[in-house]
């Protein structure tokens, strides 16, 4: 039976278990994938770690962390194929990762920087939606888009990020709702992190998951555990599929939502001590997908200690010499605010761009910047 | 249609038929372009703005959505990003807020946010503004919302002709498009409008009247009372200038401010609430660019800052050309 068929309600899919036993089929990845797996998860926690302390540092603004959502993040990123769009919320920085996004970029966008929002060409990955749940509804448009192009067929999926607390929008309903009376290959991935800020998993809803929402919008919904990337991989492997080529009497839209936690803040200007017990963060670093997924790997004999040591070398080297990059970027042209409004400037927005050069010019840019 | 056989060249159409026509051609001519919104396809619009052009185009550029504002536009957003030109319709203006957040934080956003990787080449139509009886929430006029918003153009037709024109000019710009409609003049007359596609230019005003004495800013619905008020005050040897902006962001100030010098005199007309209004925004850039021309404080005739009323006061409510003759004889008197 395929993952997605179970009842919504039946339990989380699971191929490892917390101490990162085999309890389902195994993937079938290679040798190659199974350690890019790894090393993108150990990448993305570091860079996570180290985005943090610069933020404490004061080299870097508001950053939300993403620890512990590794294997959700890269286990579904993965599960991509080229052609296939990503469209994230503002926590996605992992999975972006992997579809190219440069770490260096998303440290520029974190830093305030409007340059870190140019995507390359090359990545099918669309610029981060801070509105809580707005970009759902953006992720069905791209989807149905594509298939109104393709005459009603598609060979691309696009999987959309979101957490807990975007399903009590009223976009993630009305997302969901196109996307299952037009039929539009999107795959709907709720990192279920269990707090919405402050606000917990069940105060968002009283539905017993949230995945058995799908079935108000006609097609599969499955309830996954997030921190087990080879769950995550396969599920999101299967909803991808299912986008592209739907079986007969199968609807192409799924809605997954991967039981997980944010170890860390929401942002690093909250401070999750306020509303949550120490126990509870524990318990669930208990189920660290990076461990996990170590363990099985070592049992494979994919890894050793070595290659341990040299992923955690390369690692480092990566994220430093982002932050390098980042950090020794020169910042941006002043005058490039007003480039990006619409595709020609209107007489209005030239006027104020040529009286802030002018501005500029005469009282020169200390007189603009914080002491 | 007895002019359409006369000459080929144009048709004798209604403000709304035109925007029906608008649609047509550029349907026929750019693939791309398609339709969506709620009563949009077999039932051709609760204002038959997209009559015919279901059994035209086809379910699938003549598209019946659930009913739902933000999904509506926010699917368009997805969409347009894609390369494809979604005209979605909303059904009365008064119904947009929902999908407020859709219109100012991602399609007015999302070129500066992509640094323009990602254009909305789509048009948001909707009708606007009372005069027509109608229920609670459906006579808003609150174009200044838009116009505040950077990265959204905002246009308001006053004839059948221009809104061909500006419509088509609309659906091929690159950027995102507020299109308000004025529902009072739907129907109200009819113009010529050529059968081809033609352009008017988003951004440019134009003079309806011209006169010496005092400068009428006005758009919209309220482009035909200003006329009649300035037809009005002709016989008591008022000769008034008016100048239909057609596009309220980005505005032409230049129009606006050269008709000003000439004058000396102005009054403002808008049927939208009074504070915040554009009304404001015209007059501070008159003071900025032509005060030493000014003869007169400048007038503003508006809509109240009020909920817009139930219709058995809206006659109270809404600019008519008597107060719009008030309002320029104030300019006048002074």
């Amino acid at each position: 039976m395929s993952t997605l068929e179970r009842d919504p309600r039946d339990g989380m899919v699971q191929v490892l278990d917390e101490d990162g036993g085999v309890v389902g089929d195994v993937p079938d990845l290679s040798e190659e994938e199974f350690v890019a797996m790894y090393r993108h998860m150990k990448l993305a926690r570091h860079f996570d770690e180290r985005a943090v302390s610069l933020q404490r540092q004061g080299r870097m603004g508001t950053y939300p962390p993403l620890s512990g959502q590794e294997g959700a993040q890269v286990g579904s990123a993965m599960a991509l194929a080229e052609d296939d769009w990503m469209i994230p919320s503002y926590r996605e920085h992992g999975a972006a990762m992997v579809r190219g996004l440069s770490l260096e970029q998303t440290l520029l966008y974190w830093m305030g920087d409007e340059r870190g929002s140019l995507v390359p060409e090359e990545a099918n990955v669309f610029t981060p939606a801070v509105p809580i749940a707005s970009q759902i509804p953006h992720a069905t448009g791209m989807a149905w888009a594509d298939k109104l192009q393709g005459d009603g067929e598609t060979d691309t999926a696009f999987i959309c990020y979101f957490g807990d607390g975007a399903t009590s929008e009223g976009d993630f309903h009305e997302g969901l709702n196109f996307a299952g009376v037009f039929d539009t290959p999107t795959v709907f991935f709720c990192n279920n992190n269990q707090w919405a800020i402050s606000v917990p998993r069940e105060r968002q809803t009283n539905s017993e998951t949230l995945a058995q929402k799908a079935v108000a919008y006609g097609f599969e919904g499955v309830q996954i555990d997030g921190m087990d990337p080879l769950a995550v991989y396969k599920a999101t492997t299967e909803a991808l599929e299912k986008a592209r080529n739907p079986g007969e009497g199968e609807r192409r839209p799924t809605l997954i939502e991967a039981v997980q936690y944010r170890f860390g803040a929401h942002t690093t200007a909250d401070d999750p001590s306020v509303y949550r017990e120490e126990d509870e963060v524990e318990k669930w670093k208990a189920k660290d997908p990076i461990p996990r997924l170590e363990e099985f790997l070592r049992n494979q004999g994919i890894l050793d200690d070595e290659r341990v040591a040299e992923v955690e070398e390369s690692v480092r080297e990566a994220v430093a010499n982002a932050i390098d990059a980042a950090e020794s970027t020169v910042r941006p042209d002043p005058g490039s605010m007003f480039d990006h409004v619409f595709a020609e400037q209107s007489p209005e927005l030239r006027r104020q761009a040529e009286e802030f050069a002018q501005l500029r010019e005469e009282y020169g840019d200390e007189a603009f910047l914080e002491e | 249609m007895s002019s359409q056989e006369q000459d080929q060249a144009t048709q004798n159409l209604t403000l709304v038929q035109s925007v029906r026509d608008a649609l047509a051609t550029e349907m026929e001519s750019d693939d791309d372009v398609l339709v969506m919104g709620e009563d949009v396809g077999k039932n051709g619009g609760v204002f038959r703005a997209t009559e015919g052009l279901y059994d035209e185009f086809g379910e699938d550029r003549v598209i019946d959505t659930p009913l739902a504002e933000s999904g509506i536009i926010g699917t368009a957003v997805g969409m347009a990003a894609m390369g494809l030109k979604p005209v979605p319709e909303i059904q009365f203006s008064g119904f947009m807020y929902p999908g407020f957040d859709q219109i100012v934080s991602h399609m007015a956003r999302l070129r500066t946010r992509s640094r323009s990787r990602y254009t909305l080449p789509m048009v948001l139509r909707a009708p606007y503004g009372g005069g027509i009886r109608a229920p609670e929430h459906h006579s808003e006029s609150k174009e200044a919302f838009y116009a505040h918003e950077a990265g959204l153009k905002v246009v308001m037709p006053s004839t059948p002709y221009d809104t061909k024109g500006l419509l088509i000019s609309a659906i091929r710009d690159p950027d995102p498009v507020i299109f308000l409609e004025p529902k009072l003049i739907y129907r109200a007359f009819r113009g010529e409008v050529p059968e081809d596609d033609y352009e008017v230019p988003i951004g440019e005003a134009t003079t309806r009247r011209e006169g010496s004495d005092v400068s009428v800013f006005t758009y919209g619905a309220m482009t035909r009372p200003s006329l009649e008020a300035a037809e009005e005050l002709a016989e008591e040897g008022i000769d008034a200038e008016v100048v239909d902006l057609r596009t309220v962001s980005p505005m032409d100030r230049e129009a606006i401010v050269e008709s000003f010098k000439k004058t000396g005199r102005a009054c403002v007309v808008h049927e939208a609430p009074r504070t915040g209004g554009l009304a404001g925004e015209i007059t501070a850039t008159l003071q900025e660019e032509a005060l030493l021309y000014q003869e007169a404080p400048i007038q503003r005739v508006t809509g109240y800052d009020v909920p817009y009323p139930l219709y058995a006061l809206e006659d109270y409510y809404m600019p008519n050309a008597a107060r719009v003759a008030d309002g320029i004889k104030e300019a006048v008197d002074f």
